[in-house]
């Protein structure tokens, strides 16, 4: 369907974003690789990595069990009460800690949970000592749950809801009692999509950043990643920095390869308390389990959301707004956030123009399709190899060639980008595709211009998905810490960055109000970009 | 001839729908509902199931009053259109859930189980999964189920809709001897009146919520006097 020259063209664009992808990453890993070779393979083994990996894994493995076992009672209760008042509003909590800034949920929790946190201080009246520490690995634990319960809990929801109709028609026909509707029918469903699950929060707990960097308190409790950041921030001992980054490429390789042996879990055909009608559970007890399950995951939800608005505006936010420390921050957020959000648009753009042209030829031969395959898996390149490692790469690269702080922002924002990448393309692909099944053929034989394709055809059509893919990405950089983190100095201060570096000094007040102002940014681009994908699915 | 199901002056009123129907449904003989689609057909049936309650009005079943009484209290089988076996659960389980929805099974609960799926002609079929089934073998096994359920009253919503015309026949003729043999009563909502003359002994025409006709199947094709039965039959 493309003319020779817009295939030519597609591929030529597809190439580029491999290259320039393939370059970025590559001479990050070579930097990482050739850097004092001799040194770092003593250095790969020791009890010291050991002991990191062993923590990174506990916790990766205690999070994703909690976050699965309590998420599991609280889809059950909500698929089973279609009519529960607020439901809508419950599962769109569950979607907001995913567009929150990691940083600013720590923060919440912390509120809720901390030492003098409004549990602690309920448990010391009830006459515990203390019983929760947000720090450490309950914390991190803790913290995990927080942003992954409801992720697992949307996911199982959704596989229960895809469920035919007639299933509970023909249970309560049958008079199956609930301990039978669950060993037939839920369990099957929530078992078949738990691997998928259970995988996508190991592999997020087990690159996680910012939590454990917050939360996780010296060599006890420190990850791979947090452990990198560390020597390379603190200590300056590269070759440890490089033994870990390669010990971290070869676990999440693991991991996304078991991954991808289980079918990928999606929230589509989540419904806001459609037709689905059960006539399960209206006993009084079951009602009372399910009120319970619903109302105590909001509430564990809702307290540290909470906690930070009640913070926040506690906070003189006025003045906190107008400082020139915040509006310095902002703008440098501001203008990271949209180079990132712009490249990866136009990065996703032009993997998918190249995957395009190779689907259109008629008969692509083994490079095409190489290329075409390489194109996909560039785009979650990031998954690999994670934004520390990354960094840590370019930073030993570009050491040699003076300050490392100038080219700091251009780092930072292709890293975001290449973080955004596989979001976007979530976005953009499906979207594009659609519309170029639509409008293929009849553009062809109309043989409208590529200018007047452009803006009358395909702008109109795809400027939302655009937008939202834009949104979602600029939302992503905006809360990130982990780019930051090797890079942030007086010089290069983002937002997260200021509201981390006022937390480390103990100005919590500030920090909490700066929370406030990036939270309700952050939430306020993914409602745009959720509002947009929720149309998207409708099409 | 006894009555098998009563609907008593019943009324409903689903959001700005409303349905009427006072009917009286013979014991041990086939009726087919039948009229045009979102007349309320399927309302009826889920009615006489428990999957509505009426907001007025009384609901029998071989003579007993059932209206508040949950589904599962209700002494019928059910055979949708479609999913009626639990698509990861082997026929012989499916159809166990039938007996005892636990699934605590004896020696003789199995046996009447493959005697089941032996009378719809799937002997051997008990550790097949739906999946592998055609169709036509999968409505054959939710039968099965409704046999060994030993239920007075089955109800069918379409049963034969998804099946190509052929074996709708063959399915229509399974349908005849194994009625002629439990003796139970049986209502089956269609929306083909091919289908009214294969099977029905009676047959009820309902139109935007109300029962136009209630008459024994060979007046019921025969009447031309009702516009909207009239276009019905004329396909």
């Amino acid at each position: 369907m493309l003319t020779r020259a817009e295939r030519r063209r597609g591929i030529g664009w597809g190439l580029l974003s491999l290259i320039g992808i393939g370059l970025f990453v590559g001479i990050a890993i070579v930097a990482l690789l050739s850097f004092d070779a001799g040194n770092t393979q003593s250095r790969l083994f020791t009890a010291y990595t050991g002991r990191i990996l062993r923590f990174t894994l506990l916790q990766a493995v205690l999070s994703t069990l909690l976050s699965v076992v309590f998420a599991l009672p609280v889809a059950l209760a909500l698929a089973r009460r279609p009519r529960f008042p607020g439901r809508v509003w419950v599962i769109r909590l569950m979607a907001l800690p995913m567009g929150l800034p990691v940083l600013i949920g720590a923060l919440g929790l912390i509120g809720i949970w901390g030492r003098q946190g409004v549990m602690n201080s309920l448990l010391l009246k009830l006459g515990l000592e203390q019983p929760v520490s947000i720090y450490g690995l309950s914390g991190i634990l803790l913290a995990h749950v927080f942003f992954n319960l409801p992720l697992a809990a949307r996911l199982l929801l959704a596989a229960l809801e895809r469920l035919p109709a007639e299933y509970w028609l023909l249970s309560s026909s049958l008079g199956m009692k609930p301990f039978s509707v669950f060993r037939f029918i839920e369990w099957p469903a929530a078992r078949r999509v738990i691997p998928g699950i259970a995988g996508l929060i190991f592999m997020l707990c087990a690159t996680s950043f910012t939590l454990v960097l917050v939360l996780g308190g010296g060599p006890a409790a420190t990850t791979l990643e947090v452990a990198i950041y560390q020597s390379l921030r603190f200590d300056f001992d590269p070759p440890r920095a490089i033994a870990l980054s390669l010990l971290q490429i070869g676990i999440t390789a693991l991991i996304l390869i078991a991954i991808s042996l289980f079918p990928a879990p999606d929230d589509s055909g989540i419904t806001a308390g459609r037709a689905t009608r059960r006539f399960d559970g209206r006993t009084w007890p079951a009602r009372l389990w399910d009120t319970c399950a619903i109302l105590l995951a909001t509430a564990f939800l809702v307290l540290p959301l909470a906690s930070i608005a009640a913070a926040g505006v506690h906070a003189n936010l006025w003045n906190l707004a107008t400082s020139p420390a915040f509006l310095r921050a902002a703008w440098t957020s501001f203008v990271i956030a949209l180079s990132a959000g712009l490249l990866a648009v136009l990065t996703s753009l032009a993997i998918i123009a190249g995957r395009g042209a190779v689907a259109d030829m008629k008969r692509a031969g083994g490079t095409a399709r190489t290329f075409s395959i390489s194109l996909g898996g560039m785009s979650s390149l990031v998954l690999l190899v994670p934004p520390v490692v990354l960094g840590t790469g370019w930073f030993l690269m570009l050491r040699p060639f003076g300050d490392v702080a100038r080219f700091a922002p251009a780092l930072v924002a292709i890293i975001n980008m290449l973080m955004a990448l596989p979001f976007v393309m979530r976005v953009l692909a499906p979207a594009l595709e659609t519309h170029r099944k639509r409008t293929a053929r009849l553009s062809a034989s109309l043989g409208l211009s590529d200018f007047s394709r452009a803006w009358r055809i395909d702008l109109p059509v795809l400027a939302k998905p655009l937008l939202t893919a834009l949104s979602f990405a600029m939302a992503l950089s905006l809360g990130d810490l982990g780019a930051v983190a090797l890079f942030g100095s007086s010089e290069l201060t983002t937002l997260p960055w200021l509201v981390y570096s006022r937390l480390s000094s103990y100005r919590t007040d500030d920090a909490d109000g700066l929370a406030l102002i990036l939270g309700i940014i952050c939430l306020a681009l993914t409602m745009i970009g959720t509002a947009g994908r929720r149309e998207a699915g409708h099409g | 001839m006894a009555d098998g199901i009563v609907l008593k002056k019943v009324e409903l009123k689903l959001g700005t729908r409303e349905f009427r129907f006072d009917c009286a449904v013979p014991a041990g003989a086939v009726t087919a509902i039948t009229g045009p689609s979102g007349s309320g057909k399927s309302t009826f049936l889920n009615l006489v199931a428990g999957f509505e309650t009426p907001d007025r009005g009384h609901i029998l079943i071989a003579g007993e009053d059932v209206t508040g009484k949950h589904p599962s209290e209700r002494p019928v089988s059910l055979v949708f259109q479609d999913n009626n076996l639990f698509a990861h659960l082997d026929l012989a389980t499916n159809i166990g859930l039938g007996i005892n929805p636990s699934l605590k099974l004896s020696g003789n609960d199995r046996a009447a189980i493959s005697q089941a799926l032996e009378r719809v002609d799937l002997s051997g079929f008990e550790k097949r999964m739906p999946g592998t089934l055609s169709g036509g073998e999968r409505q054959r096994a939710a039968f099965a189920r409704a046999l060994v359920r030993k239920k007075p009253v089955l109800l069918m919503d379409e049963p034969f809709a998804a099946l190509d015309p052929g074996l709708r026949l063959s399915m229509a003729g399974l349908l005849i001897d194994l009625h002629r043999e439990t003796g139970n009563t049986v209502l089956i909502v269609t929306h083909d009146p091919n289908e009214v003359g294969r099977l029905a002994d009676h047959a009820i025409f309902i139109d935007r919520g109300q029962i136009l006709l209630q008459a024994p199947a060979e007046e019921f094709l025969a009447r031309r006097d009702i516009p909207a039965l009239a276009e019905f039959l004329s396909g």
